[in-house]
């Protein structure tokens, strides 16, 4: 799950990170009344799930509260990589005298929490990695120690030659993996992190990513999910237990599993069609996902053609059959339903679909290729 | 005989009273696995199925029956735990088969499994199966026969659906194993590949990959340096969008990392014969069996 800047600068400043006062508004008013509480120069930035804020001309400075209802007005409501722009949050423009690139990412391939640090701040990280590989110094953190003293202070040192700027530096590193840990993060950033004329050390930007597994252990943080940045159809998956993620093709498909359904899409991708989702039901044959499932494809005003790829293991197909039946009385509709029916139950489930008007095929190529050709004619 | 499991193999199941713990229990029994307990905390003394004695704790059913591998069927919030016991009773290998385990309690797991000598599969697993023989796990033994080719992977239907095709082409398995769809796992390619490389019932080996992370790319150095069974892959994920988790947590590209066509252009690097569809996996076997 991904959080706004603003909810992630929150996290670290009750971490006692030094992060900047900031508000956000919804409106470009507001906007200018925070800036007016505020005084003196703000920044203006976007609040949505997406990098490059900046580039897209989402994130601007403005004098004073009449400039920083101007930019809130152009900046709000703008598209930045597909999302939306419906709020932006309004904080104290800050006098860099350096930025630093901190962050923290669960790294897979070395089962660790990785700390990585680099004396260019503001910019990619990924781009740092490539062209100046130098300037990153990176430490792993052992799970059952955390952050060492003596590796905060290292990191710290890395990105200061003052000694009172890496202390705060080191500071910083040991609340930020304590804002990791307790927020179920996988990722944190603080990027970037500066140092003002006056010799302080402060975070003016932050992101994190939490793991989804760690939600159910931690309201307040699932709390802060955001239901306007996400699609309402995925919304009403996830609360029905369904794994649904909507993309622009005609052929809508339901799987069950996660690796058959990708495995899925690509082959309606291999014959010439283009997936109009990923759809997993999982493990349960429960005839209500069934139904759900069928309602968000033949929502989708793309899809031309539904495919079902059941492989049943647990599942079991006469299950899903039932589901298939049942749905199809609930909501009328028009759309060609290939069905593809192989497991658990194979047998009963043929039949159920017989019954009802349905012919379903144990091939899966053959079953892709029919979808295809129906989302074509 | 078989990889990881085989004919000896004394299984204990955690979470043998609940829905799933028992259903697949029960399945397991029927399929050939010895099981010699279960473990629900509270509901010890109690017999499974009219045979299966149940304890309180791991450490108990080591105990009392020389349970060797163990098979997790627990609610997440508890998965990691059930992990942590299963290694401190002695339990050589172990097998989770829940999925949503948080990532944070699997990094604390990791060393303790590791330390204790013990081996983890998993977790959000399928488990493994060698035909006729054994089966840990939920992988439908009614689709399996035996035969040259080991298969590993990181799906669960995805795995059946190979191995379907599989069998109907006959060309049986020597050993399934699931090492499951999260970022991190107890087992990964390179472990299995070892695996089926000492193995004599094993010729040829398929690899299932999916996207995220960079496994595939470390399996392939592997086959490379380290192999002289033929190896064909296939990954899922060739139209998946970058930065959205598809299903599996650990199924998510970051940055450039971790793409289909990564994965598959490095299996063509190093020698493994790379399915373009599930489908192409028959052939590519054939080639080289």
């Amino acid at each position: 799950m991904n959080i706004h800047e603003y909810q992630a600068r929150e996290i670290l400043r009750a971490h006692g990170i030094p992060v900047p006062p900031g508000e956000v508004a919804t409106t470009p008013e507001r906007a200018a009344e925070i800036a007016a509480a505020l005084g003196g120069a703000v920044v203006v930035k976007a609040q949505v799930h997406a990098g490059g804020r900046g580039k897209a001309g989402g994130v601007k400075l403005a004098r004073d509260a009449d400039e920083a209802r101007e930019k809130a007005a152009a900046i709000l409501g703008m598209e930045i990589k597909g999302f939306t722009v419906g709020k932006v949050l309004v904080a104290p423009a800050e006098d860099i005298a350096s930025e630093a690139y901190v962050g923290i990412v669960m790294d897979r391939a070395n089962r660790c929490d990785t700390f990585m640090v680099s004396s260019e701040g503001g910019v990619d990280i990924e781009e740092v990695a490539a062209s100046m590989p130098d300037a990153i110094r990176k430490v792993r953190v052992d799970p059952r120690y955390g952050l060492l003293n003596h590796q905060a202070a290292a990191l710290g040192y890395h990105l200061y030659d003052d000694p009172g700027q890496a202390r705060q530096a080191a500071d910083t590193m040991g609340r930020l993996y304590g804002a990791y840990r307790a927020s179920g993060a996988t990722l944190a950033e603080i990027n970037p992190l500066i140092v003002n004329p006056a010799g302080e050390v402060k975070a003016i930007d932050a992101k994190m990513t939490i793991d989804d597994n760690a939600l159910f252990r931690l309201p307040d943080i699932a709390a802060l999910r955001d239901l306007e940045a996400e699609n309402p159809a995925e919304i009403r998956a996830r609360e029905a237990g369904l794994s649904y993620i909507r993309l622009d093709g005609r052929v809508g498909c339901c799987v069950n599993g996660a690796g058959l359904a990708m495995a899925t899409m690509d082959l309606v991708k291999y014959y010439g069609g283009e997936p109009a989702n990923f759809l997993d039901i999982g493990g349960s044959s429960n005839p209500d996902k069934v139904v759900t499932a069928l309602e968000l494809i033949a929502e989708d005003e793309n899809v031309t053609s539904i495919l079902f790829n059941i492989f049943g293991g647990i599942t079991r197909c006469d299950d899903v059959a039932n589901g298939i039946v049942e749905a199809t009385r609930r909501i009328d509709i028009r759309l060609p339903i290939t069905i593809r029916l192989t497991g658990t139950n194979e047998e009963e489930a043929l039949e159920i679909l017989e019954a009802n008007g349905f012919e379903a095929m144990i091939d899966m190529d053959r079953a892709v290729q029919t979808a295809v050709e129906r989302a074509a004619s | 005989m078989g990889v990881f499991i085989g004919p000896d193999t004394r299984l204990v199941v955690q979470g043998i009273t609940g829905r799933d713990g028992s259903f697949h229990a029960r399945q397991m029994m029927e399929y050939g696995t010895r099981v010699v307990a279960g473990v629900t905390p509270g509901k010890g003394g109690r017999t499974f199925a009219g045979e299966v004695p149940v304890f309180d704790t791991v450490e108990d059913a080591v105990a009392e029956t020389g349970a060797d591998t163990s098979v997790i069927y627990v609610p997440a919030r508890f998965a990691s735990d059930a992990i942590f016991e299963a290694a401190d009773a002695g339990v050589r290998l172990i097998v989770c088969i829940t999925e949503g385990v948080p990532v944070a309690d699997m990094l604390r797991a990791l060393p303790y499994v590791e330390e204790k000598g013990a081996r983890l599969i998993g977790p959000n697993c399928p488990g493994l199966i060698v035909p006729d023989v054994c089966k840990v796990g939920i992988l439908p033994g009614q689709i399996v026969r035996a035969g040259p080719v080991g298969i590993v992977s990181r799906s669960g239907t995805l795995t059946y659906e190979v191995i379907f095709q599989l069998s109907r082409a006959e060309i049986g398995q020597s050993t399934c194993v699931g090492i499951g769809g999260d970022p991190l796992i107890g087992t990964d390619f390179v472990d299995c590949l070892g695996a089926f490389e000492a193995d004599g019932d094993t010729e040829a080996v398929v690899m299932i990959g999916e996207i995220g992370g960079t496994d595939e790319q470390l399996a392939a150095e592997f086959v490379a340096n380290r192999m002289s069974k033929p190896v064909v892959g296939f990954i899922a994920g060739q139209t998946a969008p970058p930065g959205r988790r598809m299903g599996h947590a650990g199924a998510i590209i970051s940055g450039s990392e971790g793409t289909a066509e990564e994965k598959m252009r490095s299996f063509r690097e190093h020698g493994i014969g790379v399915a373009e569809r599930p489908a192409d996996i028959v052939d590519l076997l054939r080639e080289r069996l």
